[in-house]
């Protein structure tokens, strides 16, 4: 089962790298989505026994993260017709390199933490603090409104897998209304990201500055 | 447990009083009626509880989780919690009622609703204040306090200078605040919970701190100079009910912190007391000599406020004085004669602010030069006012001077008769209580004479009513409790001593109140004095009645054509005041020189502003907003830089945490 498990992380940090790597908005979106999915069928693994519940946790996150989000996305994308390039603050090339950096951090961070014995053989926390790390990347080298959306759901996806630790403990009241949140959230950012375009032209973040006192 | 249900149901009632209101139209008098109604509910119902505790039945007290970490949903209500119940349960709904008539819904439709919700607000975050017995819900509800005051006073924020008050006033408040954490955090360190309970053994620097930052972060709500900043502002520029409350009661709350904060600590050290009687004298002599300058009458009264709070001060810091050094008797009439001066001073200025507000109503003008000659048109104003000062003036059979007697024998006692061992501070501190009486008799009788006596000073004066019976009943009231607790100062003896009590178990040891002082005497006193006063008034009547009465012009002082803006003024009459306390308030006289022999046009106007304010406060915090525009940098205004700054805050903090681990 930790084979299975760390193959679908080590398949998500390569996602993250890629995110970091790809030009073009469209890429970015649906990488995410795939990441997004494969993270939905994290519990399915980690749960000992199956039931009802957990198939809908894992149907409604697969539903939500791997196909509506991303299709908000690319309608939102659409309508503000805006180039399609995601424009970075620094080259692609340097931010996969710090992607990768931070991915070491993660891996190498991870072995100081004091986490409990059946924990330790998987790669949960290190792909969930490179996973935080890639997000934070994003969000701060990207100017455009969507390709920051972008970095903040890679950010939820490593908090996603970090609450996987806590898979057992936490209720299922709870994944969903993380769920509900993240969709009102998204739902709402990409009404803003029309909004920012009509009243500056643009959906660049930097052109927020004239908000300023 | 059952009464302590009836006291949350209560608080409750007064908290959300004024959220029917909002749902009802912006005009519709409905709503007020209803939140006075459920004043009235959460006040009868609250003052019942209060008095089955009186009446001797168990104190009660809660204690559960609520869902929030490290803090506990404890709430208790002892005789010390009780006795500042009482004020909370009545001031405000007196004051919700004068409301009905004062700050009619009709009238202001752009903010009677927020006053109406922030007023409710105000007086259940009070109660709730009074009763908390856990850290954090103790913030909690301060924080809504401080907070619905600042809506409730700020209600004309349309009016510049309304907004600045508002400004000065929600800084000095945080700052309060802020040394409030740090005392919690304090307080935390050292007994392991936010519970506030006695008998936790503490370090002599450690309950100093906790002592220090209570005093600095209770003081400023409180009004201790020099941290009254924000207090005459405030109290000037909000609505008279919300005046009253914030006065009588709100500044109270800042009492009962020092208060109860000193009760959980154990005193050993005698510097406390005399820090606090020190600050005490300075804030009363300083607060009645600014008041003596002021021309506004509502800062007037707030100013007023400050020199109540300093007797207040005056004695918890003879109370502690005693605490530390053994004598019972020194915190029994200490303590005694500060809790007495709580009830009363919520009494008198709830009572004097709403004076102000009819007689503001009535003149047009909160400038007391402007006003005269109201004592023919408002006689029944002018009956309550008179009431309010001669109590406020301490003078007897009223009962500001009950409260001040006690703290006089307190004080008297330090000075070291026979045997005994005395303390320096404490002859001081009567001198300064002393001096203290006789300037606030000079500035009351400013006020009588420059609003009430004379002939009107402006038009607006000539066509001034009397205010409708609902701003009149509950000034009634009021003044019946000022007339009330001064003549029976016994029935009120029982809950001082238990509250003293609570707040010293050594205090037992020098009896009951009336044991230590003749209480009963005061009371055959005042009653002699009450029935001979209302003898001469009624011989002075029937001659009066039996001689012809020639009406004339007062102040004629025969010149051919006399104005009312040719008598003495209330500046005039206090100059000479003014000039001998210039040291302290540095009043400003502007005027223009005559010459030749037909001279022009000459103007003069003489200005007292609040000199910590204007002198210190106001040049730091425009030196500090100078230098601190460099700090912009770090506002960038963009996002991603934000997100940056969270990123390295996230990665130190990881590192930080993984050096420890």
């Amino acid at each position: 089962m930790t084979n299975l498990l760390n193959s679908i992380l080590v398949i998500v940090l390569m996602l993250n790298l890629f995110a970091l790597g790809t030009i073009r908005i469209v890429s970015v979106i649906r990488t995410v989505a795939i990441q997004g999915a494969l993270l939905g069928l994290l519990p399915l693994l980690l749960h000992e026994r199956f039931s009802p519940v957990i198939a809908l946790t894992v149907v409604t996150s697969i539903a939500l993260k791997g196909i509506a989000i991303p299709g908000m996305m690319i309608r939102a994308l659409r309508d503000v017709k805006i180039k399609r390039e995601v424009e970075p603050l620094i080259g692609l090339q340097t931010s996969v390199i710090l992607g990768a950096l931070g991915t070491v951090f993660a891996l190498l961070f991870a072995d100081r933490l004091p986490l409990a014995a059946h924990h330790t053989g998987a790669l949960i926390v290190p792909a969930a603090i490179a996973t935080v790390l890639v997000g934070f990347i994003l969000l701060i080298t990207r100017f455009k409104a969507i390709s920051q959306v972008m970095g903040y759901l890679v950010l939820e996806n490593g908090i996603f897998i970090f609450g996987m630790l806590l898979v057992e403990a936490m209720p299922f009241v709870v994944e969903m209304g993380v769920l509900l949140d993240l969709f009102v959230g998204i739902f709402v950012i990409c009404i803003i990201v029309n909004q920012i375009n009509q009243a500056f032209s643009s959906t660049d973040t930097r052109r927020l500055i004239s908000l300023k006192e | 447990m059952n009464g302590l249900l009836i006291l949350l149901i209560a608080i409750a009632a007064m908290g959300f009083s004024g959220v029917p209101a909002c749902l009802l139209p912006a005009r519709s008098a409905t709503g007020q009626r209803i939140a006075t109604a459920l004043m009235a509910i959460g006040s009868v119902l609250g003052l019942a509880v209060v008095a089955a505790i009186l009446a001797g039945h168990a104190a009660p007290s809660l204690n559960v989780m609520w869902g929030l970490p490290q803090s506990r949903f404890a709430v208790a209500v002892d005789p010390l919690s009780a006795l500042f119940l009482l004020p909370v349960f009545i001031v405000p709904m007196l004051g919700s009622v004068y409301g009905l008539g004062y700050w009619k819904q009709s009238e202001h439709p752009a903010n009677g609703c927020r006053v109406g919700l922030a007023y409710g607000l105000l007086a259940g975050a009070m109660a709730l204040v009074v009763i908390a017995r856990d850290g954090l819900l103790f913030l909690l509800a301060w924080e809504v306090m401080a907070i619905a005051a600042y809506f409730a006073a700020a209600a004309e924020d349309d009016k510049t200078e309304v907004r600045k008050a508002g400004w000065i006033y929600l800084i000095a408040t945080h700052i309060g605040t802020l040394c409030l954490f740090a005392m919690f955090s304090c307080w935390r360190h050292a007994t392991g919970s936010f519970l506030l309970e006695t008998g936790h053994a503490f370090t002599a620097v450690m309950s100093s701190s906790v002592f220090v930052l209570a005093l600095i972060g209770f003081g400023f709500k409180a009004g201790l100079m020099p941290l009254h900043v924000w207090l005459p502002g405030a109290h000037a520029n909000a609505p008279s009910h919300v005046s009253a409350v914030m006065s009588g009661v709100m500044l109270k709350m800042g009492v009962y912190g020092i208060v109860r904060m000193t009760a959980l600590l154990p005193v050993s050290e005698l510097w406390w007391g005399t820090l606090v009687l020190a600050v005490g004298g300075i804030t009363s002599v300083a607060g009645i000599a600014f008041a003596m300058g002021q021309r506004d009458l509502k800062r007037l009264l707030a100013y007023s406020s400050i020199e109540n709070i300093g007797i207040i001060a005056l004695g918890v810091g003879l109370a502690l004085i005693g605490r530390s050094q053994g004598h019972a008797e020194w915190v029994l009439l200490g303590l005694g004669g500060a809790l007495l001066h709580v009830w009363n001073h919520s009494l008198f200025k709830s009572l004097l602010f709403f004076n102000a507000g009819a007689i503001i109503h009535a003149a047009g003008t909160r400038e007391i030069d402007r006003m005269g000659g109201l004592a023919k048109r408002l006689p029944r104003v002018m009956a309550l006012f008179a009431v309010g000062a001669v109590a406020i003036c301490a003078l007897p059979p009223l009962n500001g001077f009950v409260s001040e007697w006690l703290l006089y024998l307190g004080l008297f006692r330090t000075v070291g008769l026979g045997a005994e061992t005395g303390t320096p501070a404490g002859a001081f501190a009567a001198a300064a209580l002393a001096m203290t009486g006789a300037l606030a008799a000079a500035c009351f009788v400013k006020v009588l004479g420059a609003v009430f006596l004379g002939a009107p000073r402006s038009e607006a004066g000539n066509h001034a009513h009397e205010p409708p019976a609902t701003m009149l009943a509950p000034m009634a009231v009021l003044a019946c409790g000022c007339a009330g607790l001064g003549l029976f100062p016994l029935a009120a003896a029982p809950l001082l001593e238990s509250a003293v009590r609570t707040w010293s178990p050594q205090a037992a040891g020098a009896g009951t109140l009336a044991a230590v002082v003749p209480l009963e005497r005061l009371t055959v006193a005042g009653l002699t004095l009450a029935v001979f006063a209302g003898a001469v008034t009624l011989i002075l009547k029937m001659t009066l009645r039996q001689q012809t009465v020639r009406a004339g012009l007062t102040w004629d002082c025969g010149y051919a054509r006399p104005t009312g803006r040719m008598q003495y003024t209330g500046s005039s009459l206090g100059d000479a005041l003014v000039a001998l306390t210039a040291l302290l308030l540095w009043p400003r006289k502007f005027r223009t020189s005559l010459h030749g022999l037909f001279p022009r046009p000459s103007s003069f106007k003489s200005l007292v502003s609040d000199t910590v304010l204007d002198r210190l406060v106001m040049p730091v915090f425009h030196a500090v907003g100078q230098r601190l525009p460099r700090l912009r940098v770090l506002q960038q205004g963009q996002t991603h830089v934000y997100v940056l700054y969270i990123l390295i805050a996230m990665i130190v903090l990881l590192v930080w945490c993984g050096m420890g681990s």
